[in-house]
């Protein structure tokens, strides 16, 4: 290919330039096969990031104090110089929106266009979680939906109701998500429609619960043993259909929460794989360019030098360290899994059979839309690739005195350290699993809630506090049961909230 | 290329967050007030009307979520290794287990740590004032900053038509008319005396005289045509805005240093100093403060001595209206300095001595001030200052106010009658 004159690099950018550089990129990914949304680029200020910051990035959201709370933190940070705001914010929509700081140079907003609006939007568009469980269509409406239904609230309820009804809400949002349930479709349009009905169909349905008229006999002999007749693990939805004393608003809002927490949710499964693919393809996009000669060398030193920064994995006893770096390790994964594909060594053969020698892009491509971080760990983590990280387990067992390193990176070590790298990332062994248990239909209507412990690992401290917040949604007492190993269980607390003290 | 398209937000609505900000403040009045309270007591009289940085104990603000605690089995797979073998040991870390047990700590920055971030001079008035209940007139009064008036500061070339100076615009225009016309009457001159010339020659018919007669009918056209008023001629009286206050005040901070004013004593002494000092930066422009205090003498001295240091002994509180009184004698001729003075003690005295004081203030200082303010941070009964101080209240109306004060609402009536006499 002819080299061709570079594109202007000056450290001011212009709209001009922008696009001109959106445009070479573009050409570049499309010519890599990367199946984006469109997208849209927003230039916004240092504050209106920080504003962003505090609502989760999204553009629209509903009022509460913790948004404040982390509005005030940033702020606090980016004033001090202890941190820099992140370059981009990018938001999984359609179209995409990509957010661009004015702050940054000509060459970060290039960086910024093939990270963000390039690389992210291709894992949302095609990675199955997302796929599965976002409408990138409708999201943006939803907020807006949410933020006016509860602004509506707030006007008709007062704010001190709303705010204590979404304090709850929020301290539970982790327990608030399906895990490995798949979603009905429903498009946002009819969801809205069919508000109204829900509300009174809901509220019939748990005065069908909490029916206090006698039943008939033989129904009473066929009644299950517990309500609800298998756990579930999604307490906010259990909450949302089952709560006895919640008004229907207040049910909407919990459903609120929920929905937004779940629409989060697959961001938080796959952290390694979707900044690394970001990663790989600014890196990629921006290396081709070059070669093309399109940029610059004091285009690729500044490009350079910020990807280095960002994908540094410091070791465990550097001061630096705050654990393994999602991006560091995502960027080498993806990069691994290329080599494998194309310079394959015999170990590789060995392990990536399949692997080992066929077409990179389509491999990139079936790895992208079929896995999580969990399970991409768990296949593509390569034997080099924890060398060249020198990784090693850590197993801290409160039993022993000290503690014991299990595994290295070493033949005997591979599969035990592949294996534990994966389940670290597995959310449901991270967070704890904690199920609906039973509902006292006959007597008290308390709920109970069941603990199962993984790996003998306790509750947190916060765990009354949590429970305070179960129980003013439920209305009645709430039990927190704890199912060891051996699957003997134990009563830790009881929590009732007298709820006349809100009215 | 589909639909790239760049929108630029930067001028979009700013301050989103300030709905949040709102009511994250709301949410911790108790514990801001508390913050608010404590940085009071640091910062000086003068520096009331700014921002603070505060700080809140931040487990008060945490989010709780569902986590594991410490214990169980953890496993963390680290990079770096530099020297283990599998099966090797290690000593657990001190504090915290490896890994996810200090995740905690990093969450909201400076982990365990007060969460401290900037009140604007706003909300942190809004907070002062709260504690001294003032009615909510006086507070926008006082929170107010965008008074100004209007002064005159010279002539502009633009402005409003209602702003047109008449006299300047016609001298400048007149300025312009000689100006301009000044080389056509030279010139005019200089025909119509070449013209005299032919005539008393006697050519008046020639040729000649006839181009000068021409020539001088051109002129005068000329002349005639220079406007009698241009744009260009127009002058406007510009005014700017100055804040308004453009006086001066001296503020006298009187107060009983004896044993029994202890630091709470002091610390609601020095709000209600504060007030005072609030109202007056409102109403002047230059404040000095004079602080004394007293025990059996009196001394001037600076504000951190005011408030800090403690005296023993007994308490003549003459001593320290006799030197307020030789202070103005001195340094602040009534003529020019608006001057208000606030007292401040626990209303012991030695016996024999309130008489004088209630008579010092009657015939000497009073007349001399613009307010005198007096309070007594709450002893069981009225001592005999108090009711001494009480005969004065009906002598001088609207000059002095006296209170006996249990906590911070009840500063306010203090000020009552000054407040009430600005807002008329």
């Amino acid at each position: 290919m002819s080299k061709r004159t570079p594109l202007p690099c000056p450290s001011e950018w212009t709209t001009e330039l922008i696009l001109a550089y959106d445009e070479e990129i573009g050409r570049v990914a499309a010519h890599y096969g990367l199946d984006c949304y469109p997208h849209l680029l927003e230039i916004i200020t240092a504050e209106q990031m920080m504003d962003a910051y505090a609502s989760i990035g999204m553009p629209v959201y509903y009022h509460h104090w913790s948004f404040g709370k982390h509005f005030l933190a940033t702020e606090r940070g980016y004033r001090r110089g202890q941190m820099g705001l992140a370059y981009e914010i990018v938001i999984n929509s359609d179209p995409c929106l990509a957010y661009l700081m004015e702050e940054n140079t000509m060459t970060m907003q290039a960086l910024v266009i093939a990270h963000a609006a390039y690389g992210h939007n291709s894992f949302f568009k095609g990675n199955y979680l997302f796929r599965t469980w976002t409408s990138a269509d409708a999201i943006i409406d939803y907020l807006v939906f949410a933020k006016n239904y509860i602004a509506e609230c707030e006007e008709r309820y007062g704010e001190d109701e709303v705010e204590r009804l979404l304090d709850s809400c929020h301290a539970l949002s982790n327990v608030g998500v399906d895990r490995y349930k798949r979603p009905p479709k429903l498009p946002l349009a009819k969801e809205r429609e069919r508000l109204k009905e829900r509300e009174a169909y809901l509220q019939s349905q748990v005065n069908e619960l909490w029916r206090t008229l006698p039943q008939r006999e033989d129904k009473q002999a066929r009644e299950p043993a517990r309500y609800p007749e298998e756990p579930e693990e999604n307490l906010l939805y259990f909450i949302e259909k089952n709560a006895p004393l919640l008004a229907p608003w207040q049910r909407e809002v919990v459903r609120i929460v929920r929905k937004i927490g779940q629409y989060f949710y697959p961001q938080r499964q796959t952290q390694v794989m979707n900044e690394g693919w970001a990663c790989f393809w600014h890196y990629t996009l921006i290396n081709h360019l070059y070669d093309e000669g399109l940029l610059t060398d004091g285009f690729m030193m500044e490009f350079l030098q910020s990807h280095t920064n960002v994908v540094a994995q410091p070791p465990y006893n550097s001061r630096y360290y705050n654990g393994l770096n999602p991006y560091a390790l995502g960027f080498a994964m993806w990069r691994d899994l290329r080599r494998i594909c194309e310079e394959p060594t015999a170990e590789d053969r060995e392990w990536f059979p399949d692997l080992a020698g066929s077409d990179w892009r389509s491999a990139f491509d079936f790895a992208l839309r079929n896995f999580k971080d969990e399970s991409f760990i768990a296949q593509y983590l390569s034997p080099k690739l924890m060398r060249d990280f020198r990784l090693f387990a850590l197993v801290d067992d409160e039993r022993n005195e000290m503690l014991k390193i299990d595994a290295i990176h070493d033949e005997q070590g591979y599969r035990t350290l592949r294996q534990m790298l994966s389940d670290q990332y597995n959310l449901g062994s991270r967070e704890p699993n904690l199920q609906v248990w039973n509902v006292d239909l006959q007597g008290d209507r308390s709920l109970t809630l069941r603990h199962f412990q993984y790996k003998r690992r306790p509750l947190g401290e916060s765990r009354d506090e949590l429970l305070r917040h179960v129980a003013s949604l439920w209305g009645f007492p709430v039990r927190l049961e704890e199912q060891d190993e051996k699957g003997e269980v134990r009563l830790l607390t009881t929590m009732q909230v007298d709820r006349r003290k809100h009215e | 290329m589909v639909g790239v398209r760049i929108v630029d937000r930067r001028f979009d609505s700013k301050n989103k967050s300030a709905v949040n900000r709102g009511r994250f403040i709301r949410r911790f009045k108790s514990q801001i007030r508390k913050a608010v309270s404590d940085a009071i007591g640091k910062r000086g009289i003068t520096d009331i009307d700014s921002g603070e940085k505060v700080g809140i104990p931040a487990k008060d603000i945490a989010e709780p979520h569902f986590h594991h605690g410490r214990g169980g089995i953890r496993s963390d797979v680290l990079p770096g290794n530099d020297r283990f073998h599998a099966g090797d040991e290690a000593e657990r870390p001190e504090d915290g287990g490896a890994g996810e047990g200090n995740q905690g700590a990093s969450e909201d920055g400076e982990g365990q740590d007060d969460f401290a971030f900037t009140l604007t001079r706003e909300e942190f008035l809004d907070i002062f004032f709260d504690d001294l209940a003032l009615p909510n007139l006086v507070k926008t009064q006082l929170a107010r900053v965008d008074e100004y008036k209007r002064i005159r500061a010279g002539f502009t070339q633009s402005g409003v038509p209602t702003n047109i100076n008449i006299v300047r615009s016609l001298r400048s225009a007149a300025g312009r008319r000689i100006a301009v016309g000044t080389p056509y009457r030279r010139e005019l001159r200089e025909a119509k005396q070449a013209l005299a010339d032919l005539e008393a020659c006697g050519q008046e018919h020639s040729e000649e005289a006839e181009q000068l007669r021409q020539r001088i009918a051109r002129l005068l056209r000329k002349i005639e045509n220079v406007p009698f008023i241009d744009t260009f001629d127009l002058r406007y009286n510009n005014r700017v805005r100055v804040p308004a206050p453009s006086t001066q005040a001296v503020m006298f901070c009187l107060m009983d240093v004896s044993g029994s004013m202890d630091e709470e004593k002091k610390q609601i002494a020095k709000r209600f100093f504060m007030l005072l000092y609030l109202f007056l930066t409102r109403t002047y422009d230059h404040i000095d403060l004079v602080f004394i205090r007293h025990h059996t003498t009196a001394a001037e001295v600076d504000e951190e001595d005011f408030f800090h240091s403690r005296e023993t002994g007994g308490t003549v509180v003459s001593s320290a209206l006799e030197l307020m009184q030789q202070i103005i004698a001195e340094r602040y001729a009534s003529s020019t300095w608006n001057i208000y003075g606030a007292q401040a003690s626990d209303g012991d005295n030695w016996e024999n001595d309130s008489p004088r004081c209630r008579q010092m203030l009657d015939e000497h200082i009073i007349p001399l001030v613009q307010y005198f303010a007096y309070i007594e941070i709450i002893a069981a009964e009225p001592q005999n200052l108090w009711r001494e101080y009480e005969k004065l209240e009906g002598l001088h109306p609207g000059r002095f106010a006296m209170q006996r004060i249990a906590g911070l609402p009840d500063i306010y009536p203090v000020f009552r009658e000054l407040f009430k006499k600005r807002l008329a």
